[in-house]
């Protein structure tokens, strides 16, 4: 084993005593700062000599003196070599050993290699909670009070309900759109609960339950839902594409991943403005595929923002299953490529979201830095509402991950063994949320739809002249053909 | 002051038209947004107006139709002192003087900061106002794109630079889908203050992918606005007017016309960004252009005016929304339109032109409205063929001689 040691890697042995002595360090490191790419063109490697004469040729200072101390480590190396090691082994040039290219140093390796495409074992994740809602022993976790895990739970439930509701209520054809965060609760309220009121949330669409935490009414997400003139975007966008400017949560667009770039312009202004506050911006598996993605990546690890990339990895994009959309180890291993400091962790364990992200938070804004999340979870429901799962996916898989795996069963497991909550506080809340989601939903449809003057308002600040005119004339026809037109929509 | 001169003017000239068709709303119903600044007009409003004609200066164009710079400054100084400036020059002044201004105007690009543009328009910004605040980006158009609308959101006026225009090609999907849309969307909520810029249109054998017309691309786009500048006064005016406007705005630059010169005020001012210039006031016909065509056309007119013609051009400026307020009034002195682009002939800014004009000024025309624009064809990189892919002086006179017989 010694010889195969030494015949493999020489360059290893005679490095390793260099790097033991410390006049050779600083020698190297002189030696380094002198290193330019012209000087080394100049310089072919020369063979070593035990007493090799030193050139004569008339060189600029700065040259002869490269020349001197490379030479004085080319001796030091065949002294150390010669006296430690039984075979004389030829030394390397050190000029070989690591080079300055632009963007840093590098060190060489005389071995053809290439980097396997996968690691033997994938990244660990994170989680606090087993199975059954049991905190483990020994854990990195912070102790969160009863009144914050009470609101964390039946904010949870609210969601879980919220959205069984709505959902109904679209197959009903009272409302037209509707997508569910089933299996996705813990991510939706545990992320929110670990950030404040402050920090920017840029979601892709199926996020709600940040707005739910931050005080958005049932009500409210009902009448964006049934797009009638309460709502705040005033009747232009589909179902779920939530906005709250009061809660800074930034309206969502259908387009996928376009956020991305716009949460690290968002803490690209936070750093110019030097505030105490980050972005958070969400997206899916399947994002993290766009040009967007990678770019927005790219973009915040060099310009240093503070801003959390938190990935919703629920094995589903639409139809296409994780395995079809990257062949890396999940997301988790992009942020490595791009410099950006990054985590796994279990999507459906509140606690361990809840811990993520709140570290996540102080980092990125005590070091201006990046940071990726990701939560390993289940989309346990439909794409949205127009999409069937059974067609591409067993019922049995979709049954098993709303069976034990529901984030709300585990918190809930957690939260009862706390003794603050039991299962008559349980039925009570359902049933009471229920109540309020089928009153806004009533409520919602009764209210007019916004009217047709604002189909022309906010594209510019101030309608031009050719927009006035569009409404003008639509206003007229309208007006003509009355029975024509929905009755509930006012001019 | 000057909207209520536009009513009255309006109002003589629309007692024969179809109101039906076109209410003649001045376009200065724009300005129900509060001016707090000094809005210069230039003069081509002042001429228009029935009031407070500058008779003199109108006369003296007529006379001496000479298509030298020093045509176009005279319209443009409104003090005698100024300082000579080449366009890039006035560009980066506007900037910077909004930079000054608002701490929250940012620039964000490639190469903008220390290298200070690929056209210098950024130079010496970036050691003055921080690499942060005069950002150099990596190569992604759809991130830095998307990066300002998240900045603007919050509340930043970035302007976000396309090394050439082509390039923001990339960045169409958040220029169209969130730029434009964002404001609207979110019922007003978040507004999106951009001012996207860049060097376009063919420029001096740079290759099909560098020669790109992106005003035809983006002009469906709802929600934002388009300019286009073409001398040193109105680049710094428009650049100003982009920053202060509170919607996104792309203001298209040309390669070719950097190095122009002309002597600009010292004073502040700031232009209309919805307002076309007159360039030379006239009576045959009405020619539309804008950005580098302007000065083929100014040249033609050199030569029309020998032969006797007195065409009237107009640099419309404003590509999106038209000043069809200014245009009108023209067609309904001349009758006879003919629009010069450097847009390819399908779907570019002179096939909207001339949709609009037919629908709005159809009684008024006495001859079909004749474009001249460059063939549907990548440009070529050989400098003969590319010189033929652009309208040249000669086609314009054979136009106008074709238009006025």
């Amino acid at each position: 084993m010694a010889s195969s040691c030494l015949t493999k890697s020489k360059n290893f042995i005679i490095y390793n005593l260099k790097s033991k002595s410390s006049f050779t360090d600083r020698i190297s490191a002189f030696t380094n700062s002198l290193f330019h790419h012209r000087l080394l063109h100049t310089i072919s490697p020369l063979p070593v000599r035990k007493h090799a004469a030193y050139s004569r040729v008339n060189r600029t200072d700065d040259s002869q003196r490269f020349f001197e101390l490379a030479y004085v480590q080319r001796r030091l190396h065949s002294t150390v070599s010669v006296s430690s090691d039984v075979t004389q082994l030829p030394v390397e040039s050190p000029s070989l050993q690591i080079l300055d290219f632009p963007g840093g140093k590098v060190k060489f390796t005389k071995k053809l290699s290439f980097t396997s495409n996968s690691t033997e074992e994938r990244v660990h994740c994170y989680r606090v909670l087993d199975d059954n809602g049991q905190l483990f022993t020994d854990v990195d976790s912070l102790e969160i009070s009863k009144e914050l895990a009470i609101k964390m739970y039946t904010n949870m439930v609210t969601l879980e309900v919220m959205d069984t509701v709505f959902y109904e209520s679209q197959r009903q054809g009272r409302i037209s759109f509707y997508a569910t965060t089933t299996g996705e609760e813990a991510i939706n309220i545990a992320s929110a609960a670990a950030l404040n009121d402050n920090d920017f949330v840029f979601p892709q669409y199926r996020e709600p339950g940040v707005l739910l935490w931050r005080g958005f009414t049932l009500q409210e997400f009902a009448n964006q839902l049934f797009g009638n003139k309460h709502e705040y975007g005033k009747g232009r966008q589909m179902p779920i594409h939530y906005g709250s400017r009061k809660l800074n949560y930034f309206t969502v667009a259908s387009t996928v991943a376009t956020q991305i770039p716009h949460a690290v312009g968002a803490a690209y202004s936070l750093k110019m403005e030097k505030q105490d506050s980050c972005v958070i911006t969400y997206f899916g598996d399947g994002g993290t595929s766009t040009a967007d993605f990678h770019a927005a990546m790219n973009f915040a690890a060099v310009l240093e923002v503070p801003v959390i990339f938190f990935c919703r990895n629920n094995g589903w994009a639409i139809s296409t299953p994780v395995n079809e959309q990257f062949r890396s180890d999940g997301v988790v291993v992009k942020g490595k490529a791009y410099g950006v400091p990054s985590i796994r962790i279990d999507g459906n364990d509140a606690l361990a979201i809840y811990n993520a992200v709140y570290e996540a938070r102080k980092m990125a804004i005590k070091e201006q830095t990046p940071v990726l999340i990701e939560a390993l979870t289940y989309r346990a429901g439909h794409h949205t509402t127009s999409d069937d799962s059974t067609r591409y996916r067993s019922v049995e898989e979709i049954e098993r991950w709303r069976g034990d795996q529901n984030p709300v069963k585990r918190f809930r497991a957690w939260i009862e063994g706390r003794g603050w909550w039991n299962g008559v506080a349980e039925s009570e809340y359902r049933s009471s949320i229920r109540k309020q989601v089928a009153q806004v939903i009533q409520v919602a449809e009764r209210v007019e739809k916004p009217p047709v003057a604002d189909m022309f308002n906010d594209v510019y600040d101030v309608p031009p002249t050719n927009l006035n005119e569009q409404e003008a004339f639509v206003q007229k026809t309208v007006k003509k053909h009355r029975q024509d037109y929905p009755s509930d929509v006012p001019l | 002051m000057a909207s209520i001169f536009q009513r009255i003017g309006a109002l003589s000239s629309s007692t024969t038209l179809d109101t039906k068709k076109f209410h003649l709303s001045s376009p200065r119903s724009l300005l129900e947004r509060k001016v707090s600044f000094l809005v210069v007009r230039s003069d081509a409003a002042k001429i228009n107006s029935g009031v407070n004609r500058i008779g003199g200066r109108a006369h003296h164009l007529v006379a001496n139709a000479v298509a030298t710079k020093a045509d176009t400054s005279a319209e443009s100084t409104a003090s005698k002192s100024g300082h000579e400036i080449l366009l890039y020059e006035a560009l980066k002044e506007g900037l910077e003087e909004e930079m000054e201004r608002d701490a929250r105007v940012c620039v964000m690009g490639e190469d903008v900061g220390h290298y200070g543009g690929s056209y210098k328009v950024t130079k010496g910004l970036a050691p003055k106002f921080g690499d942060l605040r005069v950002l150099d980006t990596p190569i992604a158009e759809n991130a830095f794109t998307g990066m300002g609308i998240g900045a603007a959101m919050m509340g930043l006026r970035p302007i976000i630079e396309g090394m050439n225009m082509g390039f923001l090609l990339l960045a169409f999907n958040q220029i169209s889908n969130n730029c434009g849309m964002l404001h609207y969307t979110s019922g007003g909520q978040f507004k999106i203050p951009v001012v996207i810029r860049g060097p376009g249109g063919v420029g001096r054998q740079l290759g099909a992918e560098h020669s790109q017309r992106l005003e035809s691309y983006f002009q469906s786009i709802p929600g934002i606005q388009m300019v286009a500048c073409s001398t040193p006064y109105n680049a710094k005016g428009l650049m100003k007017a982009a920053i202060r406007s509170d919607n996104p705005v792309i203001l298209f630059e040309h390669v070719l016309l950097y190095n122009l010169k002309e002597t600009i005020p010292d004073e502040e001012y700031v232009l209309n960004l919805e307002e076309a210039e007159m360039v030379r006031p006239g009576q045959h016909v009405t020619i539309l252009t804008y950005s580098r065509m302007r000065y083929h056309v100014m040249q033609a007119a050199k030569t029309l005016v020998n032969k006797g013609y007195d065409p009237e051009v107009i640099d419309i400026r404003s590509l999106k929304p038209f000043d069809l307020h200014t245009i009108g009034n023209s067609i309904k002195k001349t009758h006879r339109v003919l629009i010069v682009e450097e847009c390819m002939r399908t779907g570019g800014i002179g096939a909207s032109l001339t949709a609009a004009i037919n629908e709005n000024f159809q009684d008024y025309l006495d001859a079909p409205i004749v474009c001249l624009s460059s063939q549907d064809v990548p440009t070529p990189y050989a400098g003969t063929l590319e010189e033929w892919t652009v309208v040249q002086p000669p086609q314009i006179v054979a136009a106008v001689e074709q238009l006025c017989q």
